[in-house]
């Protein structure tokens, strides 16, 4: 009987500590699944307190950079629920958005409707360049990111190719101002002033606040354009289509048995992914009103990507709420860092170095985070 | 493995034809063709054929240090190095170190060279143990390293105490000139070491044969043991644990050589083509040198000394070829775009080839 009852109290008080460490491990496992984000809270804070800018201004660059990104961000989700990865090849996107706005450049629109045809035109080019995109993964199953990258940096050339030497000589361009003084090949920038803010203004909500000059300014139909998106993506997955995404997501092999025909359905996802970056470059260009044509979309797929792994998506994980988080964070490290840097070090070129070290670094370190968390879950 | 490979005895012809077109690659055959058309249009276009194959040469010798760090890399199973600007920046700081302290011709070069394997050995350790954390996603971890650890580098170039007067800006401002010219320097002291003029092509003597110097050891080390330990553990992880093998011991050597290499490969780079050049120049280094190895034949996961200097040779041809020939027929700039196309191009054909080994786990 004694011997029952220590071993009883022996028992309790081993539940006791079990409970105890498992809290601790939960709050443990809680703060290292968070910490990325966390950490880039606090990065955020620290630099937004040392460069020195008014809350307000903060905020209305936050709101127009938020408004004008967002879009290209959640365009990475749907890859990674059917298991490739970060879609680096949404620099295609960017491309058809671009050569979108070429055109209409080239029939001189303006205004709303220009925008809206933009929007049109770069649809079926993304979805072609999603579809190639699409088949090239399917080739290199498992190395879709690095095959991404470098697809960019290809796609890249054969831009550079048709927009330096195609365009004006085997497509005609109309507007001689696009034109290089030779006649041949697109010029650095394309201005297109006649279609900026063509989204933003439809309705433009200011408020004023007292005491400051500048009222916080936000474009209510570009921020409902994302909020749209986020609903329809929310209940995309709910959809047969998006159980899909996530079986080829969790494992290609069961979902293959199960008859989902699994190339398809990553070819699908793919150009979502693609026909999204589109559209969402055709958004972010109408915010800034003229393109660097060959720059514009280069580091398209690195920002987007560097954005929500600092919301704390991973490879295989990502929510709209990281996606948001991070465009967010990202960007509000964007504008301060280059001032924090100057405040604090005393030179501005320090800061720019320094921002754009922010933007690979978070990158190389996030994805080499969660292959190291990968491995010690397989542990 | 793909299945062809183990076809044991190839009979007709026809069958070996295949075979030999199935391993040489479609990617292949068209750089290759490619290259025989510019060389035809070259000669149809009388341009000088001397200046070109004297540049061949050159530019084959000043790359190919660099083609062959991605051997151990690869034999060590991490993949192509992705991560070769953090060997380059080490060169760098090995170079400018040189004109620091007053060095001028072979005494820079043999110490340039001397800390800039030092440095690279030093930092490719550290990035292999790095890379035994990230095991399956060394590529596309590589690459953003690679590119992180340039931009860190370009505060580093700006912060750094050069005193140096052929390095600083003339007047004021603060950091490093973008390009340091190396005429005074180390700066051809290679080319022209014993070079001699054949028929009107110069042949840079002292660059070819340092190169076949790295090429020879390189190779004697692949036929030592810990060199066949380490192309074991590159082609299969699991077979070397079990033979008692360190696999993360051989992956981080594979890295640190890899990097020495690249170190040393800069220093020679920048001797030949007798500026040094910091910031974010070394950003796409990398990426010709991934796509060299890949078009000499190699895979992401066999790379041999051969198909570093099939590669580097091939590569550069196109280069050099390219160039004149553009500018005559079309416009001055379409040799730059064709060596995108062609070196992305390449590494994309080879990610799509079918092999063990992933990015996403």
């Amino acid at each position: 009987m004694t011997s029952d009852s220590r071993d009883q109290s022996k028992k309790l008080t081993l539940q006791e500590t079990e409970a105890k460490t498992y809290k601790e491990r939960i709050w443990k496992y809680y703060l290292r699944k968070n910490i990325v984000p966390l950490f880039f809270i606090v990065l955020c804070v620290f630099g937004g307190y040392y460069s020195g800018l008014s809350l307000p201004f903060l905020i209305n660059e936050i709101i127009t950079r938020m408004a004008r990104n967002s879009f290209l961000v959640i365009s990475l989700i749907i890859p990674i629920l059917a298991g490739m990865g970060l879609n680096f090849g949404i620099v295609l996107g960017a491309m058809a958005g671009q050569f979108g706005y070429i055109a209409t450049a080239n029939f001189q629109m303006a205004g709303f409707s220009g925008f809206a045809v933009t929007t049109l035109i770069s649809i079926p080019l993304s979805i072609l360049f999603g579809w190639l995109t699409g088949k090239l993964f399917n080739q290199a199953k498992g190395k879709e990111m690095i095959t991404g990258i470098i697809l960019g940096f290809f796609a890249n050339g054969i831009y550079q190719l048709i927009c330096l030497y195609f365009m004006g000589n085997f497509i005609p361009i109309r507007v001689p101002t696009m034109l290089l003084s030779t006649g041949v090949g697109l010029r650095n920038t394309l201005d297109i002033k006649s279609m900026h803010y063509a989204l933003d203004n439809l309705w433009k909500i200011r408020i004023k606040i007292p005491g400051m000059i500048f009222p916080i300014v936000i474009p209510v139909f570009t921020l409902l354009a994302v909020v749209v998106l986020c609903v329809a993506i929310h209940f995309l997955i709910k959809t047969k289509l998006g159980q899909e995404f996530r079986a080829v997501g969790q494992n290609r092999h069961i979902a293959e048995v199960a008859g989902i025909k699994v190339d398809k359905i990553r070819v699908i996802a793919i150009i979502f992914s693609t026909v999204l970056a589109g559209i969402g470059q055709v958004i972010f260009l109408q915010n800034l009103g003229n393109i660097n044509t060959y720059g514009s979309h280069v580091q398209v797929g690195t920002f987007a990507v560097a954005a929500i792994l600092i919301g704390g998506a991973s490879v295989s994980r990502a929510t709209i709420g990281q996606a948001l988080l991070g465009t967010l964070l990202f960007h509000t490290l964007f504008i301060v860092s280059p001032l924090a840097g100057k405040n604090l070090i005393g030179d501005a070129m320090i800061g720019e170095y320094f921002r754009v070290f922010v933007t690979y670094g978070v990158i190389g370190l996030a994805l080499a985070l969660h292959a190291w968390q990968a491995r010690q879950k397989r542990r | 493995m793909p299945e062809d490979s183990l076809v044991p005895e190839k009979t007709t012809l026809k069958e070996r034809f295949l075979d030999f077109y199935r391993d040489f690659g479609v990617a292949r055959l068209i750089i290759f063709g490619f290259l025989l058309f510019l060389l035809a249009s070259a000669l149809f276009l009388k341009l000088p054929m001397e200046q070109i194959l004297s540049s061949v040469l050159t530019r084959f010798g000043m790359n190919g240090i660099l083609v062959l760090a991605m051997i151990p890399s690869i034999q060590s199973g991490t993949g192509p190095n992705f991560a070769l600007p953090l060997g380059i920046t080490c060169g760098l700081v090995a170079t400018t170190l040189s004109i620091e302290l007053d060095m001028a011709g072979f005494s820079g070069l043999f110490f340039s060279i001397g800390v800039a394997a030092v440095l690279g050995a030093i930092t490719g350790f550290f990035y292999g143990m790095l890379l035994n954390r990230v095991k399956g996603q060394e590529m596309t971890v590589g690459t953003y390293f690679g590119f992180s650890i340039v931009s860190l580098m370009c505060i580093f170039w700006f912060l750094a105490p050069y005193k140096s007067p052929e390095m600083i800006w003339p007047y004021g401002g603060s950091g490093l000139r973008v390009t340091i010219a190396l005429h005074d320097r180390l700066g051809k002291v290679l080319d022209n070491f014993l070079s001699f003029d054949i028929l009107g092509v110069t042949v840079p003597t002292g660059l070819l044969l340092i190169f076949a110097l790295f090429c020879l050891a390189l190779w004697v080390f692949s036929k030592t043991k810990s060199g066949i330990a380490l192309s074991t553990v590159g082609s299969n992880p699991r077979f070397a644990e079990s033979c008692g093998l360190d696999v993360n011991r051989y992956r981080i050597i594979g890295s640190s050589i890899s990097h020495a290499l690249g170190a040393v490969g800069i220093v020679v780079y920048a001797q030949s083509f007798g500026f040094i050049q910091l910031y974010m120049a070394p950003l796409f280094m990398a990426f010709f040198a991934v796509a060299s190895i890949l078009i000499g034949g190699a895979s992401l996961k066999r790379a041999t000394v051969t198909h570093a200097i099939i590669g580097t040779f091939l590569f550069q041809s196109i280069l050099v070829v390219s160039m004149p020939v553009a500018n005559v027929v079309v416009a001055d700039n379409i040799a730059d775009v064709i060596r995108i196309i062609i070196s992305n191009g390449i590494i994309l054909y080879a990610l799509t080839r079918k092999e063990i080994g992933g990015d996403v786990s």
